[in-house]
Formats: structure tokens, C-alpha cells, sequence
């Protein structure tokens, strides 16, 4: 076994070949599966409350304040702790609600994002499932979500919840026309919907440098309509504090509304994944070429550090827009998707097919 | 892989059935999504991945999504049920009953079929039906494009409140 931190394959070949050769093809299917499922829940816990101790730090920064610095060393452990209250607290269920919708509501939101996160090329060689749809697979999955949303909002039995669950509903649908049709611009250009053939045909320039200004207008409308699709500010109708108490999560009370705000955190990881593969590389290193030894010295930093930068980077800007502006009201919100993102888009495509056609892209 | 098949096709039947069974609405919405993403589960052992994701999109992302958006708005409850007398339960199942029979006598005939075409696995992937439904299929495609086309203009006038 050799293990190499800038290419996977070998030690997944490696793990791969030892389950192999110990039992049948599908038990070592089965334990394959378990392992990446163990992994990626563990991974998921961790990026989870990482991301909402990141989000009280940003905020805090963007208010001039300290944010969480009591737990552990700079406040590390805070999340951690809240973990533990939530998970002390009670359980409160409404009359009247439907019991097994209620709780089904906020399983069905944590699966979407699982089946999103096991499409995601983390480095070369680390990707559970390379599908030959992939663009087109994250894209359906992350749709399965609002679901478990209007579920969780219409089995609260509670006026807040109802009108929060149906806006969201509302706003999803729009919205996912326009985070799809800004990824299919990226597919025209790369030729193939497979995430290792896309991060593959950036190894000597990203597609938002290689695309210039169409490629920059669809990642603009990409960071807009992903922001909104996952719900957050400065989108975030369906739970608007100031009007709705929580939206469609007002009645969930200790571990189950645990899970809608881990899931709420892992959908900004998992649009920010996409954003990073598909526009930014992936873990693909900068490279400009010609520049020989800065390409070099590039190519040392590790690929999973390149890829989670990138996605670092990305959630930092979504973070920026919550906290800078202000709260959209329904009808602006509708009117930004169908009037301006939507046609804008199309006109984009038709441009990028242009281009293509022509040849007019660096390649 | 059979293992798969009998797991998924289980899965099918049972969701299917829940759907007529099961005596609230949302809950029928619930197992047909079920329903719907067993099936797509179908189509990727066939190795069809477009057709299943399209699957997912269309029937479990948008369908069933708009199905729930109108269950919620409709405000269901025990006392507008429409009531329905003995009567039309029974002509009820004696109508289920001969559809039934109809089915079972078309179904008879199913071990006699022949395969026409060996199976290749590759004609689901993405880039050979693109191929096939922009080469052989082309006008029957764009055809059906102006189909969804005009259902959409006629939802818009349908929808357009009537300007006094």
C-alpha cells in the first residue's frame, strides 16, 4: 500500500483489491458502501458544526463583535457544546400535528444533501460515485429537499410554519431553473456532464478564466440563485425571523431542528462544492501556462486543500450577502428570478453555444 | 444484482399499493415519490442514468412537488369529503373487477414475446440518446418542443385574471 496525498487512486485500489480478496464481489460492495457511508456521515457532523461556528465568526466580524470565544481556544468547542444542549432538550410535539410527517420531514431534508455529497470529486481518485450525469444527478438531488420542507411546514399543524413551507416551495422552484441552466453553460463548454471529465479539462485554466465574461455571468447567477435556493440570506423568506418567528421550522424543538439548520449548513457546503468543481476547478491547482515554476510550486499544495479552499472561499462570500443585505420581500424575490436571472441566462447559453462554435475561448 | 431487482420491485409494489391504500392524501403523495424514486432505481440497473435523473427531476422534483403545493392549499379534512353511497362502492369494484380481468387476460400473452434487439447497455448513457433523438428522432422531438410550448402559453391565459 502506498500512500499518496496527491492521488487517491492507488489507496482506493488498494482498499478496493484487500476487500476483494477476502469475500464475495457483493459483500465487498456492501462493506465498500458502509465505509463511505461511515465516512461521509462523520464528515458531514463535523463539516456541519464547523460551518455554523464559521457563520457566527463571519457575522461577528461583519459586526464589529468577537463572536463565540468562550468554549475551548477561540471559541472551537462552542458548537460543539450547543450540540449537546440540543441534544439534552426536549422533544415537543403539537396537538393536532401529523406524527409521522413530522418526523419524517427532517430525514427526508438530511438525505437530500447525503445523496448530493457522494457525487462530489474531493481530490484525484477521491470520489465515491463518478456518474457519467453527475452535474445533471447534484442537480435533481438538490431538488428532493423542498420536499421534506413543505412536509415539515404543513405537518406543524401551525399558521407560521404553513406560510414559511409554501414560500420556500415557491422560491425553490424558481430558483433551480437558474442554478441549472448557469451549470449547463459550463457543460457546453467542457462537452460532458461527468464531474472528473469537467475538473479534468481545467488542468491548465479554470472555466470562469478559460470562459471569460460568459463564464463570469453565469457564475454571478450561479452565487445568486444557489443562494437562494438554499434558503439563506439574503433569500431567507421561508424563515424570516421578523415575520414568520422560524418559518417552516418554527414547531421543531431539540435534535430535529438540529437537523434542519445541520442540513441548511450542508446544502451551502454542497452548492459551494459544485461552484468550486465546476467553475473554480475543483482540486485542480492554478496554474497559468508558461509559468513553469509557479505551476510547480501550485502542484505541492495538496488537491483536497485546493478543493476545500476554493469551497472555503465560496461559503465565505455567501456568508458576506447574509449579512450585508437586507431581506427581500416575495414578489421582488419572484420578479429578480423570472424578469432578470431567468432571461439573462438564456441569452448566456446562446452566447456560450456561439462561442463555442467559434472557438473563442482560451483553450 | 437480481437481489436488487427483487429489493426494488418490492419496494414498487408496496408504495404503489400504499398509495391507493393509504386514507390520507399527503400521505398517498409520500408513497408515491416512494413509488417514483424505486422506479428510477429500476432504470440505473439498466445502466440508464439520464432517463433516471430525468426520472427524479421531473416526476419526484417538479410533479410531486406541485402535487403537495395543491394538497396543502385544498385544506382536505373528514368534512368535505364528498359522501358515497353503497351504490356506487359497488359498481365501483365491479368496474375495478373487470379492468382487473381485462389486464389479467392481456397479461396471459407475456411469455410469448420475443426480444427484438439484443440489449445494449450502453443506450441509456447521456451522449447516445442526445445522438439518437437529434438524428432519427428529430422532428418528433422538436415537435413535442412546441407541444410543451403551447401548454405553457395556455396555462398563462388560463391564469390571467380578466381585465374589467
Amino acid at each position: 500500500m502506498d500512500f499518496n496525498i496527491y492521488d487517491f487512486t492507488s489507496f482506493t485500489t488498494w482498499v478496493h483489491n484487500a476487500l476483494t480478496s477476502s469475500m464475495s464481489p457483493g459483500w465487498a460492495m456492501f462493506v465498500e458502501l458502509a465505509i463511505v457511508g461511515v465516512v461521509f456521515i462523520a464528515f458531514y457532523a463535523v463539516i456541519g458544526l464547523y460551518l455554523v461556528y464559521a457563520e457566527r465568526k463571519v457575522c461577528a466580524l461583519i459586526q464589529n463583535r468577537k463572536g463565540p470565544n468562550r468554549v475551548g481556544p477561540f471559541g472551537l468547542l462552542q458548537t460543539i457544546a450547543d450540540l449537546f444542549k440540543l441534544l439534552m432538550k426536549e422533544l415537543i410535539y403539537i396537538k393536532n400535528a401529523d406524527k409521522f410527517l413530522f418526523n419524517l420531514a427532517p430525514f427526508i431534508v438530511i438525505i437530500a444533501s447525503f445523496m448530493a455529497i457522494a457525487a462530489l470529486p474531493f481530490a484525484k481518485g477521491l470520489h465515491a460515485i463518478d456518474l457519467n450525469i453527475g452535474i445533471f444527478y447534484l442537480f435533481a438531488v438538490s431538488s428532493l429537499g423542498v420536499i421534506g420542507i413543505l412536509l415539515a411546514g404543513w405537518s406543524s399543524n401551525s399558521k407560521y410554519s404553513l406560510i414559511g413551507a409554501i414560500r420556500s416551495g415557491a422560491q425553490v422552484v424558481s430558483y433551480e431553473l437558474s442554478v441549472g441552466l448557469a451549470l449547463l453553460s459550463i457543460v457546453i463548454f467542457s462537452g460532458s456532464m461527468q464531474l472528473s471529465t469537467i475538473v479534468e479539462s481545467q488542468a491548465n485554466g479554470w472555466w470562469i478564466i478559460k470562459g471569460h465574461i460568459p463564464a463570469i455571468i453565469s457564475f454571478l447567477i450561479f452565487l445568486v440563485a444557489s443562494t437562494a435556493e438554499t434558503n439563506r440570506g439574503p433569500f431567507d423568506l421561508a424563515e424570516a425571523e421578523s415575520e414568520l418567528t422560524a418559518g417552516f421550522h418554527t414547531e421543531y424543538s431539540g435534535i430535529k431542528f438540529a437537523f434542519f439548520f445541520l442540513a441548511e449548513y450542508m446544502n451551502m457546503f454542497i452548492v459551494a462544492a459544485i461552484a468550486a468543481t465546476v467553475f473554480l476547478g475543483g482540486w485542480m491547482p492554478f496554474h497559468i501556462p508558461g509559468l513553469d515554476g509557479m505551476n510547480h510550486v501550485m502542484d505541492y499544495i495538496p488537491p483536497f486543500v485546493w478543493f476545500m479552499g476554493k469551497t472555503a472561499f465560496i461559503i465565505f462570500i455567501m456568508m458576506w450577502f447574509k449579512w450585508t443585505f437586507p431581506r427581500l420581500r416575495i414578489d421582488q424575490l419572484l420578479k429578480l428570478e423570472w424578469k432578470y436571472l431567468l432571461p439573462l441566462n438564456l441569452m448566456n447559453i446562446v452566447l456560450i453555444a456561439f462561442i463555442v462554435l467559434m472557438g473563442w475561448y482560451i483553450k | 444484482m437480481a437481489f436488487l431487482f427483487y429489493l426494488l420491485s418490492g419496494i414498487a409494489l408496496l408504495s404503489a399499493l400504499m398509495v391507493v391504500l393509504s386514507k390520507s392524501p399527503i400521505n398517498s403523495v409520500i408513497y408515491l415519490i416512494v413509488c417514483f424514486l424505486s422506479i428510477a432505481g429500476h432504470y440505473i440497473l439498466l445502466n440508464a442514468q439520464f432517463l433516471a435523473v430525468v426520472h427524479i427531476i421531473v416526476y419526484t422534483g417538479a410533479i410531486m412537488v406541485v402535487f403537495l403545493f395543491v394538497i396543502m392549499l385544498l385544506n382536505l379534512n373528514k368534512t368535505n369529503e364528498p359522501h358515497k353511497s353503497v351504490l356506487t362502492k359497488f359498481m365501483a369494484v365491479i368496474s375495478g373487477g373487470m379492468l382487473f380481468l381485462v389486464l389479467i387476460a392481456a397479461a396471459k400473452g407475456v411469455n410469448e414475446m420475443i426480444v427484438a434487439k439484443e440489449f445494449d447497455a450502453n443506450i441509456g448513457l447521456v451522449a447516445n440518446l442526445g445522438k439518437v433523438l437529434y438524428t432519427d428522432y428529430m422532428i418528433p422531438f422538436e415537435a413535442s418542443s412546441v407541444l410543451f410550448l403551447s401548454a405553457m402559453i395556455g396555462a398563462v391565459m388560463l391564469g390571467k385574471k380578466d381585465k374589467k
